[in-house]
C-alpha cells in the first residue's frame, strides 16, 4: 500500500509541548507528516493525540515548540497563526471526534460553506454578489460542481438538498471528510474517522482515504483507534503514550515494537523481570 | 358515565373554590378612603367574583369533558359562554364580558381541537392539499404584499387604521433587521433599540440643527447606526450567548442613559420636538406652506386633506421594510449569509474552515443595526418629537419577541408575529390594562403549540436538484 507519488516533508512538529497549568498533556514530541501519505497518531485513551491535533490546527497555542508547514503557498509557522487563518492561509483543513457539521443547513451548504473564502473573493466581499455579477454566478457554478464531486465520491449526491443533521450516522462522518476537503487543503487531519462506524462503513473509509492520498495527492494525518484502518492504510506511523513519543515507524515497525505493545498491554511482572 | 362526571364536578367545584378563596382578597372587595375624616371603608365586588366563580366552575368542567372525550357537551358550555359574553345581558365590569367570551371561545377551540388537527392532517396528506400547501407557502407572501399595497385604499383605511398599519410595518422593519443578528447568525443582540435610538436622534439632531432633509439625513442615519454597531461589536463580539445579551443590554441602557443626561446635545428628558417630516420632491404635507415652500396639495393640485401625510408616511415605511427583506434574501444566498448560518450552527466548525468569525459577525451586527438606524430616522420624521422614553429596553424584548414568536430566521414570519404583538394589543385596547394579559396569553399560546415559532420551515439557500424533483425533501 506505498503511494506510487514522490513524498515531501509536508509538516514538521519539533519539540512541541503543551502544559494546561501543572498537568502536561503533550511532552516534546518531534515527528514529520509527508503529502502524497497517511499519518496515523495512535496511542491509548489520554496519550494527548488530539491536543497535537489541537496544536497544529490552530485551537491551542502551544507551550514550547514549533510547527512548520511547507505547502503550496509557501512556509508557515503554525503556532504564530491567528485559529481561521490556519485555515484559510496555510490551507490545514479538520474534522472532529464528535461530529461538527452545520446541522440545521443542507448538506450542499455545508460543501458551500467549506468554500467562503474563495467565494468571499468572487463575490467582492458581497457587493458583486448583491449586483449578481456574473463572475461571480460563475465563481459559484464552480464552487457547486466541486461540492458535486466530493459528493459523488462519498455517495451523497442524492441527499444534496436534506438537511445534514438527518442523514445516518456514517453519511454524517463522510460529509464531514468532504467538507474539510471542499477547503482544498494541502493537510487534512482526521480525529478518530472511524469512531462508530461498522465494519463495512469502515472498508469505505479506508477506500476514501486511500483515494484522498492518492487522486487528491495532499497529506493525511489521522488519529484512530480503529486499527483495522491504521493497520491498512497509514504509510507511517506515531505513537504517543502519556504525552510522549514512544515510537514511530511504519506499520510493521510500530506492530512489533515492544514499547507500543507494553503501552498498549500493559507490563507483566516477568517482562519488567526479563 | 355516572362516577366519571362525579369526578369532573368534584374536580370544578374545587377549582371553583380555590378561585374563589383566592379572588375574594383580590377582587371581592376594597377598601376606600370614605372622606370628610370617616376612615375607610369596604366597597364590595362580591357579583363579580360570584360570577367569575361560576364561569370558572364551568370553564374547568368543560375542559374536563373535553379532555375526556365529551366534546359535544364541552362545545355547548363554551357556545354559552360566548353567547354570555356577548350578550346585551348587563355584567358588572366590562372586563367580565371579555373574560367570559374568551373563555368560552378558548374551550370550544379546545372541544375541536382534537378534530380540527386529524382533518387538518389528513387534508394536507392527500395529493390536492399537498400542491394547495405548496402553492400557498408560495404565494402567501405576494398576497400580504399586494394587501400591504392596497390598504390605504381600501373603504376601512381611516386615520387610526393607517396609524396602526405604520407602526406594525416600523416594528416588522426592526424584526427583519433584528432577523439578520439573532435569527440568522444567532447573536442574541438585547440591545437593539440603541441603534433605533441612534438613527432617530441622528435625524432629529441634522435636520433642527442643520436644516438637512429627511432624504439626505437617512442613509447617514444608516451609516452612523452601524458605526455604531461596529464599535459595540468589536470588543465584545468574541463573547458567545448569554454573556453577548448581557453586553449588549447594558450598552442599549448606556445609549439611553447617555440621551437622558447629554443635554446640551439631546435637550435630555424633554427631547427634541418640531422635527420636520419627510417631503415629497421637495414638498411638504401641510396646509399652509412655510416660507419658501411648497405644500404637496399645491403641487399636485388637489385639496389638502390631513389622510395624505399619513398615507404617504405607510408607504415610505413599506418601501425601506421592502428593501430591508430584500437585501437579508439576498444576503441569505451570498456567501456572508451562508456563514452567518453557519456560525449560528457551530462556530468552532466555521473557524476549523477558515472564516473569521469576528468578522463574519461584525458585518451581521453591522447589517442588523443599520437597517434599525433607518427605522430611527423614519420614526422621528413620523412622530416630530423624540425623547429618550420612546428607546426603553421593553423595545428591545418586543423586537426580539416579533423575531422569536416569528421562527428564527423566517421573514414570514416576522410580518405574522409583528401583525400579532403589535397589532393584537391595539385591537384590544378596550381592554385597558388587562390588555397585556392579552399580549401573555398570544406568546404562551404560541409557545405551546408553535415551539419553534410560527414558520419554522428553512428554505436552503441553494439547491442541487431544482425543488420540488423529489430529491431528497
Amino acid at each position: 500500500m506505498t503511494a506510487p507519488q514522490v513524498t515531501e516533508p509536508l509538516i514538521e512538529v519539533e519539540h512541541l509541548t503543551m502544559r494546561f497549568g501543572g498537568l502536561v498533556a503533550i511532552d516534546d514530541v518531534s515527528f514529520t507528516a509527508r503529502s502524497h501519505s497517511i499519518t496515523a497518531v495512535i496511542g491509548p485513551n489520554g496519550a494527548g493525540k488530539t491536543t497535537v491535533f489541537n496544536c497544529i490546527t490552530g485551537f491551542y497555542k502551544p507551550t514550547i515548540g514549533r510547527l512548520t508547514l511547507r505547502g503550496a503557498g509557501g512556509e508557515f509557522l503554525l503556532e504564530r497563526m491567528r485559529g481561521h487563518e490556519i485555515g484559510q492561509k496555510a490551507r490545514v483543513a479538520r474534522t472532529f471526534q464528535n461530529i461538527r457539521l452545520f446541522p440545521g443547513m443542507t448538506v450542499l451548504e455545508n460543501l458551500m460553506v467549506a468554500q467562503h473564502n474563495k467565494l468571499m473573493r468572487a463575490s467582492g466581499w458581497s457587493l458583486l454578489g448583491l449586483l449578481g455579477a456574473a463572475s461571480f454566478q460563475r465563481a459559484e457554478a464552480a464552487a457547486v460542481e466541486l461540492a458535486r464531486l466530493w459528493l459523488e465520491r462519498i455517495g451523497l449526491v442524492a441527499d444534496a438538498d436534506r438537511p445534514a443533521g438527518e442523514l445516518p450516522y456514517g453519511a454524517q462522518r463522510r460529509l464531514e471528510i468532504a467538507r474539510a476537503m471542499c477547503t482544498e487543503p494541502v493537510l487534512l487531519c482526521l480525529d478518530e474517522p472511524a469512531a462508530g462506524l461498522n465494519p463495512r462503513e469502515s472498508a469505505e473509509l479506508n477506500q476514501l482515504l486511500v483515494s484522498i492520498r492518492d487522486r487528491d495527492g495532499i497529506g493525511v494525518l489521522l488519529i484512530e483507534h480503529d486499527m483495522s484502518v491504521v493497520m491498512n492504510i497509514s504509510d507511517h506511523i506515531v505513537v504517543l503514550d502519556y504525552g510522549r513519543k514512544i515510537a514511530e515507524g511504519d506499520p510493521l515497525a510500530v506492530r512489533s515494537d515492544p514499547a507500543v505493545i507494553r503501552a498498549y498491554l500493559g507490563t507483566d511482572e516477568e517482562a519488567i523481570d526479563g | 358515565m355516572g362516577p366519571r362526571l362525579a369526578l369532573m364536578l368534584k374536580d370544578a367545584g374545587l377549582t371553583a373554590f380555590v378561585a374563589a378563596a383566592l379572588g375574594i382578597f383580590i377582587v371581592g372587595f376594597r377598601t376606600v378612603d370614605l372622606g370628610g375624616g370617616k376612615g375607610l371603608g369596604f366597597d364590595y365586588h362580591l357579583v363579580d367574583l360570584a360570577v367569575a366563580v361560576v364561569v370558572i366552575f364551568i370553564g374547568r368542567l368543560g375542559l374536563s369533558m373535553a379532555a375526556n372525550g365529551l366534546r359535544w357537551p364541552a362545545i355547548v358550555l363554551g357556545v354559552a359562554m360566548i353567547v354570555a359574553g356577548a350578550s346585551p345581558m348587563k355584567l358588572p365590569s366590562g372586563f367580565l364580558h371579555w373574560f367570559v367570551a374568551l373563555g368560552g371561545v378558548l374551550l370550544v377551540i379546545r372541544a375541536i381541537w382534537p378534530w380540527a388537527n386529524d382533518a387538518i392532517g389528513a387534508v394536507s396528506r392527500t395529493p390536492s392539499g399537498v400542491a394547495l400547501g405548496k402553492a400557498g407557502s408560495k404565494w402567501f407572501g405576494w398576497l400580504l404584499l399586494a394587501a400591504a399595497v392596497l390598504m390605504p385604499f381600501s373603504p376601512f383605511a381611516d386615520q387610526k387604521t393607517m396609524d396602526l398599519g405604520v407602526l406594525i410595518l416600523t416594528y416588522v422593519m426592526l424584526g427583519w433587521g433584528l432577523n439578520i443578528v439573532v435569527g440568522l447568525a444567532g447573536l442574541l443582540d438585547l440591545g437593539y433599540v440603541a441603534f433605533y435610538a441612534v438613527g432617530a436622534y441622528a435625524y432629529a439632531l441634522l435636520s433642527t440643527q442643520y436644516g438637512l432633509g429627511f432624504w439626505t439625513v437617512l442613509p447617514l442615519a444608516g451609516m452612523m447606526a452601524a458605526l455604531f454597531g461596529i464599535m459595540l461589536g468589536f470588543p465584545v463580539l468574541r463573547l458567545r450567548g448569554d454573556y453577548l445579551a448581557i453586553v449588549t443590554l447594558g450598552f442599549g441602557e448606556i445609549i439611553r442613559l447617555v440621551l437622558l443626561n447629554w443635554f446640551d446635545l439631546t435637550n435630555g428628558p424633554a427631547g427634541i420636538g418640531s422635527i420636520p417630516g419627510p417631503t415629497l420632491f421637495g414638498a411638504v404635507f401641510a396646509e399652509t406652506p412655510p416660507p419658501g415652500k411648497q405644500t404637496v396639495s399645491e403641487m399636485l393640485g388637489i385639496a389638502f386633506n390631513g389622510n395624505h401625510r399619513l398615507i404617504f408616511l405607510y408607504y415610505i415605511i413599506l418601501g425601506l421594510a421592502l428593501i430591508t427583506n430584500l437585501f437579508t434574501q439576498r444576503m441569505r444566498r451570498l456567501p456572508v449569509g451562508r456563514a452567518w448560518e453557519a456560525l449560528r450552527e457551530d462556530e468552532t466548525a466555521c473557524q476549523a474552515l477558515g472564516i473569521n468569525p469576528t468578522n463574519t459577525k461584525l458585518t451581521a451586527f453591522a447589517i442588523g443595526a443599520m437597517f434599525a438606524g433607518f427605522a430611527g430616522s423614519f420614526f422621528a420624521a413620523k412622530q416630530r418629537f423624540i425623547s429618550p422614553e420612546s428607546f426603553v429596553f421593553i423595545e428591545s424584548a418586543i423586537i426580539l419577541a416579533i423575531v422569536v414568536l416569528g421562527g428564527m430566521g423566517s421573514q414570514i414570519g416576522v410580518v405574522l408575529a409583528a401583525v400579532l404583538l403589535i397589532g393584537l394589543p391595539e385591537w384590544f385596547r378596550d381592554l385597558g390594562n388587562y390588555r397585556m394579559l392579552a399580549f401573555g396569553l398570544a406568546m404562551v399560546l404560541i409557545m405551546v403549540f408553535k415551539p419553534r415559532g410560527l414558520v419554522s420551515h428553512r428554505e436552503p439557500s441553494i439547491r442541487l436538484h431544482p425543488a420540488g424533483s423529489g430529491g431528497g425533501g
